[in-house]
């Protein structure tokens, strides 16, 4: 336990000591995407009855930076540590498959939260109404983030070098993050695209943390804690069978 | 007793290359034993196995009696291992990094044994440098406090000499000795022969994966060679003694005996020829030779 708490602490700190670059930057990303789209496209679209495109942007925003935080941050240091050799010094001690994944899943977890809480702060006064089911809202911001997350400890694990890591970041992330509703809602597609985008698990992490906000969404949030909760217990698994049978870390 | 570690027919293939070929030995308790071997002979990958950094093909560890594979935690519990590569996180300090690695282990409040372990290491000025601003060979000192904040009994460095200056090798030494002494087991790997003369008592020599020969350090050298001796000589050397003959050198003849005892016999035929002595000197093999005349295959 005391091992799981070390690990954990280190992983906040890693993160912490540069949190200009790894909290301070994606939250001035978000900012510039919620100017820019809702200049752009405010006079045009209500996504949902009553919900004005400018705030129905910005949960959206807050998702999506808080999953590609919470995927950057485990990769990231996994990647670093392995490249550097230094992921030796966690090797060496007897910490278990599931110290090591709750350790790097945690911090992923909540370097997430501290960029979305970050988002939100800067663009919630763009007008989003009071949050009507702050709940949701919670268990899909963690939830959401122990997805990415996880997915960046396989990756993180997976790849030999930074631009393996970076082609994931490119070809899954990145088109799933941006192909999940973040600027739209699913309803507004042709229908073959809609049915697409029901396969995306990122679509059912920002639907039903918009759910959250303005109690609508494009279904229900029950469906969507169902796929996303699916989605961290099976890649969960995957990530502490990964480790405990030492792939790629133990040759 | 348990040994300390306990090598049953370890083999470990890279692709097509046999990096290690069914190697087995034991290191009781105590003992401060060297591994030696040119580059590549597998000295590093059979200390990987041992710390569960890699898994062996075929075979068995045990460190203290505990299988690296079946109960690894407590395996490494006991191990401490300073890698040969130097590594180190940039992101923290030399106090930093000390105090994490001791909460791997499960340990809190390790500050006395933290700042003993800097003050044996010449590191206590540097407590609050980051890694990254700190020299090879203090890096180096670094990654030895790393590998002992957990007490382990069982200490192996892999060459942790390389890159470091002498003064520093002399009080690491000196340090390492001190830990021996204290109890714990040491096993080390170098490129310096004469570290492991004046450390070990015990040698395994590794070559291509293989155990060449694994002996008390004074047997090794004892029986290892024939030892020379150079004669200087007021006349020419009797016809009887040419066949011991290996070289001359500045006026001196060069004699190879199988044996010391046999220096009873060169200095009778010398007598009974009546040819004064000069200058006799007898040389002494040393490991480097031993090491040398092993790897070019020769027998001990
Ligand atoms: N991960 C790896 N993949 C492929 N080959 C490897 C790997 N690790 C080691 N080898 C090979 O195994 C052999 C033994 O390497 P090892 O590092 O154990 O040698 P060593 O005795 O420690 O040498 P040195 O004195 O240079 O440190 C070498 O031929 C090396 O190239
Ligand atoms: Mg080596």
């Amino acid at each position: 336990m005391h091992g799981f708490m070390t690990l954990f602490k280190k992983e906040i700190l890693r993160f912490w000591k540069v949190a200009f670059q790894t909290v301070m930057a994606p939250v001035l990303t978000a900012l510039l995407y919620q100017l820019i789209f809702s200049h752009v496209l405010s006079q045009h679209v209500e996504a949902y009855p009553g919900v004005s495109y400018t705030a129905f942007l910005i949960p959206g925003l807050v998702m999506m930076s808080m999953a590609q935080n919470a995927f950057a941050n485990s990769s990231s240091s996994l990647i670093q540590s392995k490249i550097t050799g230094n992921i030796v010094f966690l090797l060496l001690p007897p910490l278990t498959a599931l110290e090591f994944f709750g350790a790097y899943l945690l911090a992923a977890i909540v370097r997430g939260l501290v960029v979305g809480a970050g988002v939100l702060a800067v663009t919630a006064w763009f007008g989003l109404p009071l949050p009507s089911h702050p709940l949701w809202i919670l268990a899909f911001a963690a939830l959401g983030c122990g997805v990415l997350g996880t997915l960046g400890i396989v990756a993180g694990i997976w790849a030999d070098k930074f631009d393996q890591l970076a082609a994931f970041q490119n070809f899954i992330i990145m088109p799933l993050t941006f192909l999940s509703g973040v600027f739209y809602s699913i309803n507004s597609l042709p229908p073959l695209w809609k049915t697409v985008s029901h396969l995306n698990p990122v679509f059912y992490m920002i639907d039903g943390f918009r759910y959250g906000f303005f109690g609508q969404g494009d279904v229900s949030p029950w469906l969507s804690l169902a796929v996303v909760g699916g989605s961290f217990a099976a890649l969960a698994s995957w990530s502490l069978y990964l480790i405990g049978s030492g792939y790629k870390l133990r040759q | 007793m348990t040994h300390a570690i306990s090598i049953e027919s370890v083999s470990k293939r890279f692709g097509s290359l046999q990096a290690l070929d069914s190697v087995s030995f034991t290191v009781a308790q105590g003992e401060f034993f060297a591994l030696l071997g040119p580059n590549g002979a597998g000295k590093t990958t059979l200390i990987s196995a041992m710390a569960g950094l890699s898994r062996p093909d075929s075979g068995h560890i045990r460190i203290m009696g505990h299988d690296t594979v079946t109960s690894a935690r407590q395996a490494r519990m006991t191990l401490g291992v300073v890698p040969q590569e130097l590594v180190f996180d940039p992101f923290f300090s030399v106090r930093e990094a000390l105090v994490f690695q001791s909460g791997y282990f499960g340990i809190r409040h390790n500050d006395a044994w933290i700042d003993e372990l800097l003050h044996k290491l010449g590191l206590t000025d540097k407590a609050g440098t980051n890694m990254r601003a700190l020299s090879g060979g203090m890096k180096r000192r670094v990654m030895v406090a790393q590998a002992l904040v957990h007490r382990p009994p069982v200490i192996v460095l892999d060459e942790p000499t390389a890159g470091v200056d002498v003064e520093l090798r002399q009080s690491l030494w000196a340090f390492v000795q001190e830990l021996n002494q204290a109890g714990h087991t040491i096993v080390l790997t170098t490129h310096y022969l004469e570290e492991a003369e004046t450390l070990c008592s015990r040698i395994a020599m590794l070559k291509k994966g293989k155990l060449l020969a694994l002996e008390n350090k004074d047997k090794l050298l004892a029986h290892s060679a024939t030892r020379e001796i150079s004669l200087k000589l007021a006349a020419a050397l009797p016809a009887s003694l040419q066949p011991l003959k290996v070289r001359e050198a500045d006026g001196r003849h060069i004699l190879q005996l199988a044996d010391i005892a046999r220096l009873e016999d060169v200095l009778r035929e010398l007598r009974l020829a009546a040819v004064e002595v000069r200058e006799l000197s007898i040389h002494e093999t040393d490991l480097e030779q031993v090491f040398v005349k092993m790897m070019h295959g020769g027998r001990v």
